[in-house]
């Protein structure tokens, strides 16, 4: 089904109107906290004793300005933000590693702050020592984590290594042993921040699927990104924050819509929900056709796809690039494909303002049946990467048939099993 | 626990034993071990050199005093006292000006995990006690090699330790909290240790050394220590220097450097992760 001019659509919804259960684990009531910047930073004797009446002036540096939100017992919950919004602030304030200014942060439970994984590693000593000490400083105590060492060193598979000292580990063996105390550490309260997500895709996902196993075990996760992909598949509820104040708390796919509205419409200075300024590229229209030509919702297994969207640049789109992601009701990725601007010889690579554009696709069609969504991401520059518009759900379908299978897609397969002859 | 609400607790941010006592203990342990093992790591005598560190230098400073400077000459039983000087006064200033960059070493613990701040210095002073301990093993081999017979007096060393780990425990919490906002003392302290070694008797007997100096040295809180643990270790027969203002001047300062240490720590403690 297409969503016309969504942008319209989402920004009038209500915000965090999600019916919510289970008690609350993290309450956190008007926090405030300032950095205090010397002008000029007085770090010596000699500096104070040369300048003695140097005003010692400071500049405030507001990171947070009052934000108040609760999140609940078993919810993944999503932290998102531009960088020095006060998101990782906030997560240390909930670690306990800054103190608050002013307001209230209460928590139930035990917490661990993952901001980097292995901290206090010290490579003249072996694996042993080194887990007892980041595990109790995750949280465990010392028998704890004395009695969890088997089955870290059983999740890193680096029994063989367990009295080597860490500095003849190779950097992926500390990752994986690092990694691994994280998981054995099962803290009520996860805070990770984004740092963990960085690294290879492959870790990023281990990551990913073992806070989900936390929080299918009714445990609580507060993650800290700007990887809106992660919000949209994992988390339960994002909130946004921008210059130290919550923008927006409820559904990950709304808050990633408005937080790609703040990066890329221009003006991050709090224009408030419902009241976005304009974006650089509008949808005018996007909808699928059958073989025939015909606009249709759904789709049928195995019929190839006509795919088509209009869309209306409201500024200049300088060396654009349009990109549609499907992916399945679960949000996972299925498949992907984009182009830039058809041109002729000579011509400005740009789209100007005002200026329509109709993307047309023709996809074959290797969908199993069930629910799909289609995100379009445009961006422009592409030499910077710097992105124009995310709009997240371009349209919705469903695709019919019979044939069920594995997964999300048929491939062609030309398998056959035969029994091979005695020699 | 689906229903209801939970038992929700105040968030107070970092302190100087946030996290519960029993987990600052456990930490105070790791850490002070891990530094244990560090120093001596890698060393072909390994924790030999513990032991045999102070042996040398004392056998450096035996020679020089003993033929070069006649220091000890009229001093009962010098070479002793020098050693068992020594390894006192070396405890403080082990710990004292490791304790100075503690924080600061420890940057990625402080900057990324819940970490009870006190614990930094304590355990600095610790591993300095592991030392201390090993140090006056041997101190009383020579001791009793010396001819000086155990006497129940020796029980009060226990006394002396206490003192010595008070003022040291404090001065480590001045330097490392105070260390991540002015950088100097580093260096600071590096030139003050080494003038508190000649302002403590260390090297001399506080009777043998001329009034100016005594006045001086009557201002140390650590030279009424090393006094107390001469006379009740090796020679009870050590003259008493000074009257009552000789206790009370050092004893204030003893306990003026201990509630300032408290203050200031607690005070820089919260704040300590954004200075670095």
């Amino acid at each position: 089904m297409p969503h016309q001019d969504e942008t319209a659509a989402v920004t009038s919804g209500p915000t965090g109107t999600e019916v919510l259960e289970g008690p609350v684990v993290i309450e956190a009531r008007e926090v405030r906290k300032t950095f205090r910047i010397p002008d000029r930073r007085i770090d010596s004797f000699k500096e104070r004793a040369t300048h003695p009446f140097a005003p010692l002036t400071y500049r405030d540096l507001p990171a947070l300005r009052g934000i108040s939100f609760d999140v609940h017992l078993g919810e993944f919950f999503g932290i998102v933000g531009r960088n020095g919004s006060g998101k990782t602030t906030l997560l240390k304030l909930m670690a306990s590693i800054y103190r608050a200014d002013a307001g209230r942060i209460r928590m139930a439970g035990r917490l661990a702050p993952f901001i980097e994984l292995g901290v206090g590693f010290n490579p003249e000593l072996t694996s042993r020592e080194n887990v007892v000490l980041n595990g109790v400083l995750m949280g465990l105590s010392r028998r704890e984590a004395q009695r969890r060492f088997d089955a870290v060193l059983e999740f890193a598979e680096l029994h063989e290594f367990a009295d080597l000292k860490l500095k003849n580990y190779s950097s992926g063996m500390m990752v994986r042993l690092a990694f691994s105390v994280m998981v054995e550490a099962e803290a009520d309260i996860m805070l990770i921040d984004e740092v963990l997500a960085v690294g290879d895709a492959a870790f990023a996902q281990k990551c990913m699927d073992v806070f989900q196993a936390r929080r299918e075990a009714g445990k609580t996760v507060v993650l800290v990104t700007h990887d809106m992909a992660t919000v949209q598949s994992f988390c339960d509820r994002a909130m946004l924050i921008d210059g130290g104040e919550l923008r927006y708390i409820g559904d990950p796919e709304e808050a990633a819509l408005r937080y790609y509205r703040l990066n890329f419409g221009g003006a991050g200075d709090g224009a408030p929900a419902g009241d976005m300024p304009d974006v650089n590229v509008r949808i005018i229209d996007a909808w699928l056709e059958n073989s025939a030509g015909k606009r249709v919702e759904n789709v049928e297994q195995g019929e190839p796809i006509g795919f088509n969207v209009i869309i209306e640049a409201r500024r200049d789109l300088v060396k654009p690039v349009f990109g549609f992601h499907f992916l399945t009701e679960h949000s996972l990725q299925v498949f992907g494909f984009n182009s830039t601007l058809t041109r002729r010889e000579h011509e400005p690579d740009v789209v100007p303002a005002g200026q329509r554009v109709r993307i047309s696709a023709r996809i074959e069609n290797p969908l199993l049946p069930g629910r799909y969504h289609v995100r379009s991401i445009i961006s422009r520059n592409r030499s910077q990467g710097d992105l124009a518009l995310h709009l997240l759900r371009l349209l919705d379908f469903v695709v019919y048939g019979t044939k069920q299978g594995v997964g999300s897609v048929a491939v062609q397969t030309d398998i056959e099993a035969v029994v091979e002859p005695q020699p | 626990m689906t229903e209801g609400t939970l038992d929700l607790r105040d968030v107070r941010g970092p302190s100087a034993l946030g996290g519960g006592w029993r987990r600052s203990l456990e930490l105070l342990y790791l850490i002070a071990s891990t530094e244990f093992k560090r120093t001596y790591f890698g060393t072909a005598l390994g924790y030999l050199w513990s032991v045999g560190r102070p042996l040398l230098l004392f056998g450096v400073l035996l020679a020089v005093f003993t033929q070069a400077f006649h220091l000890g000459k009229s001093v009962p039983h010098y070479p002793v006292l020098l050693l068992f000087n020594i390894v006192l006064f070396s405890f403080f200033q082990e710990a004292t000006s490791t304790s100075v960059p503690a924080i600061v070493s420890h940057e990625a613990i402080v900057r990324k995990t819940q970490f009870p701040r006190l614990v930094i210095p304590l355990s600095v002073v610790l591993t300095a006690l592991f030392n201390l301990v090993l140090n006056l093993v041997v101190a009383f081999i020579f001791i009793l090699a010396f001819g000086i017979d155990p006497r129940w007096s020796w029980l009060l060393l226990l006394v002396v330790i206490a003192m010595l780990l008070g003022i040291t425990i404090a001065m480590s919490m001045l330097l490392s909290s105070l260390y991540p906002r002015f950088r100097d003392l580093g260096i600071i302290w590096s030139v003050a240790a080494t003038a508190l070694f000649y302002a403590t008797p260390v090297l001399y007997a506080l009777e043998k050394v001329s009034p100016a100096l005594r006045n001086v040295v009557a201002l140390n809180p650590l030279a009424p220590i090393l006094e107390l643990a001469r006379r009740w270790v090796i020679d009870p027969h050590a003259p008493v220097i000074g009257g009552t203002a000789k206790v009370l001047v050092p004893l204030g300062i003893y306990l003026a450097a201990c509630v300032l240490a408290v203050w200031i720590f607690n005070r820089e403690a919260p704040r300590i992760a954004e200075e670095l």
